[in-house]
């Protein structure tokens, strides 16, 4: 599904990510930690067009339906109408747009792209309003502007929210946990294993141990100085809950 | 970041035409000149002298937060009209193929066949009106829609009675100046009691270089009646400054309610600040009548520098003015715009919705105040001044001003200040929208609440020019 081959990355000349590789075969879960600074939250940002980041070599080859595309050669855009999803750590305040007319909107985009009929706005509304339910946001933010306003959690909601909306096939979960309290760690897991499937794929980056006990990866990957210099199963990542980066670096 | 690309404007042609203009320069002379050229009666003329001996008394005024050169009056042509266009607007067939087109270009056919249904056109070229349409759908409501100097003939006495009434040649110097010099604009007069049946709207076109063109327009709605007036504007590109210096009048009378909406788009100059449309503009209607509403819907896209504050004078009990305003500024634009509410009847009503956007090098400066006289028993006015930065070049500004003299009064205002920032737009853009799709859900969100009291014509093309203009400014 994604393939990355030596990767190289700056932002304003500083060097971010050198020679980073990583594939992800459909269905698998994959996990990325790593002291802080190691330049996690980057790679996310890399694959889906941040404006801010510049690749000087490598490639990123996301497969869709056995057809191979090139991330790098693709505007932020269309990343996300071939399925490509990012669930961002700190997701923007927008003003003056209510977060339904947003939905509707990348909603309708999405619908064209796939050359179906988009979903009216009643039904649309039935929709979303379930999905919000079923992740504990309360009915009101569909009328509020985008994101403004919400705590750490609702943003953080707001963003699965749209994953589960759009049902993209590769997902990018960035920081996920941080801003959340149990329960809405336990609602936010729950969603996200009900929403795995044999072809989904997910790339999970995080600082904490807690929401790998709760969705387990297939593969941990840790990053430091811009590259992996330690792969392994879900044992690695109980490995470093205990002891720690010291061991690896 | 600042834009490498030069915005698109799209309306930037010249008219290749033959002309006939007055040499430059403003004496006595060529006040006598326009007044021969436009056969007006003696008391018009006196009129204009009178303006131009108190104009000469009076200083250019600098007080606001435009940066500009001293103008230099004598280096204007007062006068340009298409080579015999007295004599061939009379005959439709008669008039010039390229003038034809040039309006057919700006989405104006002035074309019987091909005109914009529901909408009557009064086409305005340099110093003169071309053509008017509908005429006979208007006539038979007796509604009168024609150029000012064709007014000033043929409806003497209704011109006499309100010219110079709400704006008189002694408010202020551009108006000073326009009195003096004016050449041509609308004259609109909707009868008693009468719902005008089409939206009326006059198109201004700047064509000759050099030329400053000194509008004059005049509106009058009579007791009971409606009427829905659009103006729109636009020039070539030129890399010298050119002055429009114009002066629009509003009178409702009882009952009469006068919506007025602008899309300005003149030449705003190049990328580096060459060029473009001085916009110095005096705009004012007056609620003389009891429950008489005025509402000025303004979308400023245009000009090097704007300088304009369409207000209402709330002379009528129970009368409402209202202004809602969308000004972009962007590359090395200025803009010093807002209103004037002047409260003077009982229990009169002021609604001001002011959304600045301004984006590249530009400054963008909203000036608006509120006044309620003594008079003005149970006056009410609500102000939203909101303003967007593009980028982190531009400026925007805000001095709203509340002038109250009455203590029933009951005056709320609101004003805040936001960024469209890369973070937002990248967002957007991860979810699936074009740039362009983001840009223009951010600023249609900002701009809702001016872009809704715009007619359905009008708003498309405002939401358009205003994505068109922020291309590539967001950085």
């Amino acid at each position: 599904m994604l393939k990355i081959t030596d990767l190289h990355a700056s932002i304003d000349d500083k060097k971010i990510l050198t020679g980073l590789n990583l594939n992800i075969n459909p269905g698998e879960l994959h996990c990325i930690m790593g002291p802080n600074g190691a330049g996690k939250s980057t790679l996310s940002k890399i694959l889906t067009k941040h404006p801010d980041y510049s690749v000087s070599s490598g490639s990123i080859e996301y497969t869709l339906n056995f057809e191979k595309n090139n991330l790098l050669n693709m505007d932020a855009n269309e990343i996300s109408l071939n399925g490509v999803f990012l669930a961002m750590q700190h997701p923007v305040e927008i003003g003056g747009i209510s977060n339904f007319q947003f939905l509707k909107e990348i909603t309708k985009s999405h619908c064209l792209h796939q050359g179906v009929a988009a979903t009216n706005d009643e039904d649309l509304k039935k929709i979303i309003l379930n999905l919000a339910e079923k992740l504990k946001l309360p009915s009101d933010f569909l009328d509020r502007s985008i994101n403004d306003g919400f705590s750490g959690g609702e943003k953080k909601r707001n963003e699965v929210l749209q994953m589960l909306l759009l049902k993209p096939n590769l997902i990018f979960l960035d920081e996920l946990d941080s801003g959340l309290d149990i329960d809405g760690l336990n609602i936010i897991a729950k969603s996200i294993k009900e929403f795995q499937n044999s072809e989904r794929s997910f790339l999970l980056v995080t600082h904490y141990h807690r929401i790998l006990e709760k969705i387990k990866p297939d593969f941990v990957h840790v990053l430091y100085n811009g590259k992996f210099i330690k792969s392994g199963d879900y044992s690695l990542a109980k490995k470093i809950e205990d002891q720690g980066y010291s061991w690896l670096i | 970041m600042s834009t490498t690309k030069e915005k698109q404007y799209q309306h930037g042609f010249i008219t290749k035409i033959d002309m006939e203009s007055f040499a430059k320069g403003l004496t006595k002379e060529t006040i006598y000149k326009i007044s021969a050229k436009k056969k007006e009666p003696q008391w018009m003329l006196e009129y204009r002298l009178k303006a131009f001996d108190h104009w000469k008394t009076l200083k250019e005024p600098h007080w606001g937060s435009n940066q500009y050169e001293k103008l230099d009056y004598q280096d204007v042509i007062y006068y340009a009209e298409p080579k015999n266009i007295e004599k061939k607007k009379k005959n439709y067939e008669d008039l010039d193929p390229e003038l034809i087109k040039t309006f057919e270009r700006l989405g104006i056919p002035i074309n019987e066949q091909k005109r914009i249904s529901g909408v009557a056109v009064d086409a305005v070229f340099d110093s003169v009106s071309i053509a008017t349409t509908h005429n006979e759908v208007l006539d038979k409501v007796g509604v009168i829609f024609c150029s000012i100097s064709e007014a000033i003939i043929k409806h003497e006495q209704l011109v006499k009675k309100y010219f110079g009434t709400v704006v008189p040649y002694t408010d202020n110097y551009f108006a000073a100046l326009n009195a003096a010099v004016f050449t041509d604009g609308s004259f609109c007069y909707i009868p008693k009691n009468v719902k005008c049946p089409l939206d009326l709207s006059t198109y201004f076109r700047i064509n000759m270089q050099e030329t400053g063109q000194f509008e004059r327009t005049l509106l009058i709605a009579d007791k009971g009646s409606f009427v829905n007036y659009l103006e729109g504007c636009t020039a070539p590109m030129n890399d010298k400054n050119q002055l429009h210096a114009a002066v629009v009048e509003l009178v409702a009378l009882d009952d009469a309610i006068i919506k007025y909406s602008t899309v300005q788009n003149w030449y705003p100059g190049d990328k580096n600040g060459n060029g473009g449309i001085y916009n110095f503009v005096t705009k004012r209607g007056q609620c003389r009548g009891k429950n008489s509403q005025i509402s000025w819907t303004q979308v400023e896209t245009g000009s090097a520098i704007t300088w304009k504050y369409p207000s209402c004078v709330l002379t009528g009990e129970n009368s409402q003015g209202f202004f809602y305003s969308v000004a972009l500024t962007h590359d090395y634009m200025q803009a010093d715009t807002g209103t004037k509410m002047i409260h003077i009847g009982k229990n009169t009503k002021s609604v001001i919705i002011s959304k600045g956007i301004s984006s590249d090098n530009s400054i963008n400066t909203y000036r608006g105040i509120v006044q309620v006289l003594p008079s003005a028993d149970g006056a009410k006015n609500y102000s939203q001044c909101d303003s967007m930065l593009v980028g982190s070049n531009s400026q925007a500004h805000t001095y709203p001003v509340m002038d109250i003299k009455n203590n029933t009064a009951i005056i709320e205002h609101e004003a805040s200040t936001s960024k469209i920032s890369q973070d937002q737009l990248y967002y957007l853009q991860s979810r699936g929208l074009s740039a362009e799709q983001s840009i223009s859900l951010i600023v249609n969100g900002f701009c809702k609440d001016v872009f809704k009291h715009l007619p359905l014509e009008f708003s498309e093309e405002a939401v358009s020019l205003v994505e068109m203009k922020l291309e590539n400014s967001v950085g």
